[in-house]
C-alpha cells in the first residue's frame, strides 16, 4: 500500500526523516512510535500530500505522492495531531464541507453521511458546532470527515492523545471496523498498549527507523527476560538491585517492582541480594516483555 | 460554475455571519467613519472663538469689531480689559486668535492716519492658523476700503481697476464631507478587502485547519477565490451603504456614473485582495496579519492623498505615492462622484490600477502557494 525509499525530509534548521525506507501492505494497521521529534509526524504529513519530500520517494498503492498528488489525495485520508476541522461550523455543515471538496455524488452523500454519524455515534449532534464537542467527541468527528471519500488508507497522527480511556477505546472499535472495511491504517501514538494492537510497528529515532517488525517478534529480539516481584517497600527493593549486574532496567510500581534482566539466570542473584538485607520478596514470576521494555532498551542502546 | 468554489465560499458565509465581532466590523464601522470623518475632519473653518481687547472705546473701534463678528469666520468668545487676557485665553485654548484695538484708534482715522490694529493667532494648528490670518486681514482690509470710501465719498466700483470673481466648481460650497466622503468609499473598500482577506486566510493556518485543507484535491487557487468573493460582496454592499448615506445624509453630489465607479472599483480591489493574501502569507497568526496591516495600509492612507494633498508633499514621498493603489482609486472616485467625468478624464489612474491589480495579486498568490508548505 505504502513503498517509501531513502526517504529523507531537511527543514531549515533540523533533518527530520533521515534516510527512510518502509513498506506497508494492504489491509495493515502500522504502528508508528517513537519520541517526540522522531520523525513520525512528518513521516505522515510527506506520505499525505501535505509535504514534499526532500530526497526519496514515497508511492501510495503505486502512485508517487509528489507527481501524482491528485490522486494520491483520494486514496487517503489524513487526520492531522491538532483537531482541523472548523470550530464554528456544525458536525453537519464539517462533514458536508468535506464532502463538497471530494465531490461526493450528492446521492450518495445523504446515506455516506449518515452511515458515518451512526458510526461515529454522532446522530445526535448534527447540529451541534464542532467547538462544543468533547474532546473523544471532535476525534470522532475528524474521523469520520477523514472517511467521507471513502479512502484506502488511513494515516492518523496522534488521534488519541489527549482523549480519555473510555473515548480512548471507543475510538480503537471504531478504528477496528475501519480495518475491517478493508482499509489499511498507519497511525502514529504515545500510548504502547496501542501499539500492540497493530500488525505491525515501526520505531523511529531522531528521524532514523530503527526497528520495524510484529509486537511478538520486537519483544523475542530483545533477548531479555522480564521478573516482577511483590516487594516491600518496593522502591528501596529496586535501588538495592538496580546497579546489579545483568539488570538492564528497574522500575518500582506500588508493591511491586519490575526488572530486565539480560538473562534469566540472574533472578536467583536477585534474590540473595534481596535476602541479605531482609526483604523477602514474594509471587516472583517472569511476565512477556512489554512494547515499552522493548523500546526502552531499544532507544538505550548506543 | 466550478464545484469546490461553491463550498468554500458558503463555508466563508458561515463564518462571517457567526462572528458578531467581525460583522459589526464590517457593516457597522462604515457608517462610524463615515460621521466621524464627514463632521470631525471638516476643515471648514467657521465661527473661531477670538477674545476683543477694545483699549478705543469709540464708535469706530465698535463697527470694526462688528465687521469681525459678522464676518462668520470669526466668533466672539469674551470681551477682555488688559492684553495679558488674551495670552491667558491663548494659552489655555479657549481663543484661538485675538483682536487688540489700541488707544487711539478712532483718533488715527480721523486725523486721516493710517489706523493699527493687532490680530493675534494661536498658530499651533497650522491650517486654523492659516484660514484665521487670511480672515483677519481680509476683513480688516475691506472694512478699511469701506472707510475709505465713505470718507471720499467715492464708490471704488466705479473708477474701474481689477476685480477678480472666484468661481468654485465641482463643490462650490467647499465642504469637506463633498471631498471626505468620497474618498472613503476607496478608504473603507481598501480596509475591509484587505484586512478580511489576510485575517481569514491566517486563521486557516493559525486553527490548524489548512492542514486538512491541503490533503484535499482543492486548488489553491480555488481557495484564494473562493475565501475573496464574500468579502468583494461585503465591499460592494458597503460602497452603496457609504453612497447612500452619503447623499441623504450629507447631501454629497453624485454627479457621474455609478456603474462606472463600480467596475474600476472591482479593478482596485485586485489590489486590496493581492495586498491582503501576501500579508496573510507573511503571517502566520490573525494578531500577527492584524499588525502587518495597519503596518502597511496606514502609510498608503497618508500617501494617498486622502488626508494631505500630494502635491505638498516632498519628492521622495511623492514618488513612493506612485505604487499606492489608493493615490489612484481616490483620483478617481473623486473625479466620478464631484465632478461627473467619465474614462477619458482619469484613464491614466484606470491604466495605473489594471497594472498594479494583477501585478500585486499575481505575485501575492506565487508567495501564497509557497507559504502553504
Amino acid at each position: 500500500m505504502i513503498a517509501i525509499r531513502s526517504l529523507t525530509k531537511r527543514f531549515a534548521d533540523a533533518v527530520a526523516i533521515a534516510d527512510l525506507t518502509l513498506d506497508v501492505g494492504e489491509g495493515e494497521i502500522f504502528g508508528l512510535i517513537g519520541p517526540d521529534g522522531a520523525g513520525k509526524t512528518t513521516t505522515l504529513r510527506v506520505i499525505a500530500t501535505a509535504m514534499a519530500p526532500t530526497a526519496g520517494r514515497v508511492a501510495v498503492a503505486g502512485h508517487d505522492v509528489v507527481r501524482e498528488a491528485e490522486t494520491v489525495k483520494t486514496l487517503i485520508g489524513y487526520m492531522p495531531q491538532r483537531f482541523a476541522l472548523y470550530p464554528d461550523l456544525t458536525v453537519l455543515e464539517n462533514l458536508n464541507f468535506f464532502a463538497d471538496l471530494f465531490g461526493a455524488p450528492r446521492a450518495e452523500r445523504r446515506t455516506q453521511i449518515e452511515r458515518l454519524l451512526t458510526f461515529a455515534r454522532l446522530s445526535d449532534f448534527g447540529a451541534r458546532r464542532a467547538q462544543n464537542l468533547s474532546g473523544g467527541m471532535q476525534k470522532k468527528l475528524a474521523l469520520a470527515a477523514t472517511l467521507m471519500h471513502r479512502p484506502r488508507l488511513l494515516l492518523l497522527d496522534e488521534p488519541t492523545t489527549g482523549v480519555d480511556p473510555v473515548s480512548r477505546r471507543e475510538f480503537w472499535d471504531l478504528l477496528t471496523q475501519v480495518h475491517l472495511d478493508g482499509v489499511t491504517i498507519v497511525i502514529t501514538t504515545p500510548y504502547l498498549d496501542e501499539a500492540e494492537r497493530c500488525n505491525r510497528v515501526g520505531l523511529m529515532h531522531r528521524g532514523r527507523l530503527i526497528a520495524c517488525d510484529t509486537p511478538n517478534a520486537l519483544r523475542a529480539r530483545i533477548g531479555a527476560t522480564v521478573i516482577e516481584a511483590q516487594v516491600s517497600p518496593a522502591v528501596a527493593a529496586r535501588r538495592l538491585v538496580e546497579h546489579q549486574t545483568g539488570v538492564l532496567s528497574a522500575s518500582a510500581h506500588g508493591d511491586s517492582v519490575r526488572l530486565i534482566l539480560d538473562r534469566a539466570e540472574r533472578q536467583a542473584d536477585i534474590m540473595a541480594a534481596w535476602q541479605a538485607h531482609g526483604i523477602t520478596p514474594g509471587n516472583v514470576r517472569i511476565v512477556r516483555p512489554r512494547l515499552e521494555d522493548v523500546f526502552v532498551l531499544m532507544l538505550e542502546k548506543p | 460554475m466550478n464545484t469546490r468554489l461553491w463550498p468554500i465560499m458558503r463555508k466563508e458565509f458561515i463564518h462571517i455571519v457567526r462572528d458578531p465581532r467581525t460583522l459589526a466590523v464590517m457593516f457597522i464601522i462604515p457608517v462610524v467613519q463615515l460621521i466621524l470623518l464627514g463632521y470631525a475632519a471638516n476643515t471648514d473653518i467657521r465661527h473661531l472663538a477670538i477674545a476683543v481687547f477694545d483699549a478705543d472705546h469709540t464708535a469706530q473701534s465698535r463697527q470694526l469689531v462688528e465687521a469681525y463678528r459678522a464676518s462668520d469666520y470669526f466668533a466672539i468668545s469674551a470681551y477682555v480689559n488688559d492684553e495679558s487676557e488674551i495670552a491667558r485665553l491663548l494659552d489655555g485654548g479657549q481663543v484661538r486668535g485675538g483682536l487688540i484695538i489700541p488707544p487711539g484708534y478712532a483718533d488715527s482715522l480721523l486725523k486721516g492716519r493710517a489706523a493699527q490694529v493687532a490680530f493675534v493667532i494661536d498658530g499651533s494648528d497650522p491650517s486654523v492658523a492659516g484660514t484665521a490670518f487670511a480672515a483677519s486681514q481680509s476683513v480688516g482690509q475691506a472694512q478699511g476700503v469701506k472707510l475709505i470710501q465713505q470718507r471720499l465719498g467715492v464708490d471704488f466700483s466705479s473708477l474701474g481697476g481689477i476685480e477678480v470673481r472666484p468661481r468654485v466648481w465641482y463643490n462650490p460650497d467647499l465642504r469637506s464631507s463633498n471631498y471626505m466622503v468620497p474618498a472613503l468609499i476607496g478608504l473603507i473598500l481598501q480596509f475591509l478587502t484587505g484586512l478580511f482577506t489576510a485575517l481569514s486566510i491566517v486563521r486557516e493556518r493559525e486553527q490548524g485547519t489548512i492542514e486538512q485543507l491541503v490533503v484535499t484535491p482543492i486548488r489553491s487557487w480555488e481557495l484564494i477565490v473562493g475565501k475573496i468573493i464574500p468579502y468583494v460582496g461585503i465591499a460592494f454592499f458597503d460602497l452603496g451603504e457609504i453612497l447612500l448615506i452619503g447623499v441623504l445624509w450629507f447631501g454629497v453630489p453624485v454627479r457621474g456614473s455609478i456603474p462606472l465607479l463600480a467596475a474600476i472599483a472591482l479593478l482596485f480591489l485586485l489590489t486590496t485582495l493581492g495586498t491582503g493574501l501576501f500579508i496573510s502569507s507573511v503571517t502566520k497568526s490573525q494578531q500577527e496579519a492584524m499588525l502587518v496591516s495597519f503596518l502597511v495600509l496606514f502609510p498608503g492612507i497618508f500617501l494617498s492623498g486622502f488626508f494631505f494633498p500630494l502635491e505638498a508633499m516632498p519628492a521622495p514621498l511623492q514618488a513612493v505615492s506612485y505604487v499606492v493603489p489608493l493615490r489612484y482609486m481616490l483620483i478617481i472616485i473623486r473625479g466620478i462622484i464631484l465632478k461627473g467625468v467619465g474614462l477619458p478624464a482619469f484613464q491614466e489612474q484606470v491604466i495605473a490600477l489594471a497594472i498594479l491589480g494583477p501585478l500585486i495579486l499575481i505575485g501575492a498568490s506565487l508567495r501564497f502557494r509557497k507559504s502553504l508548505e
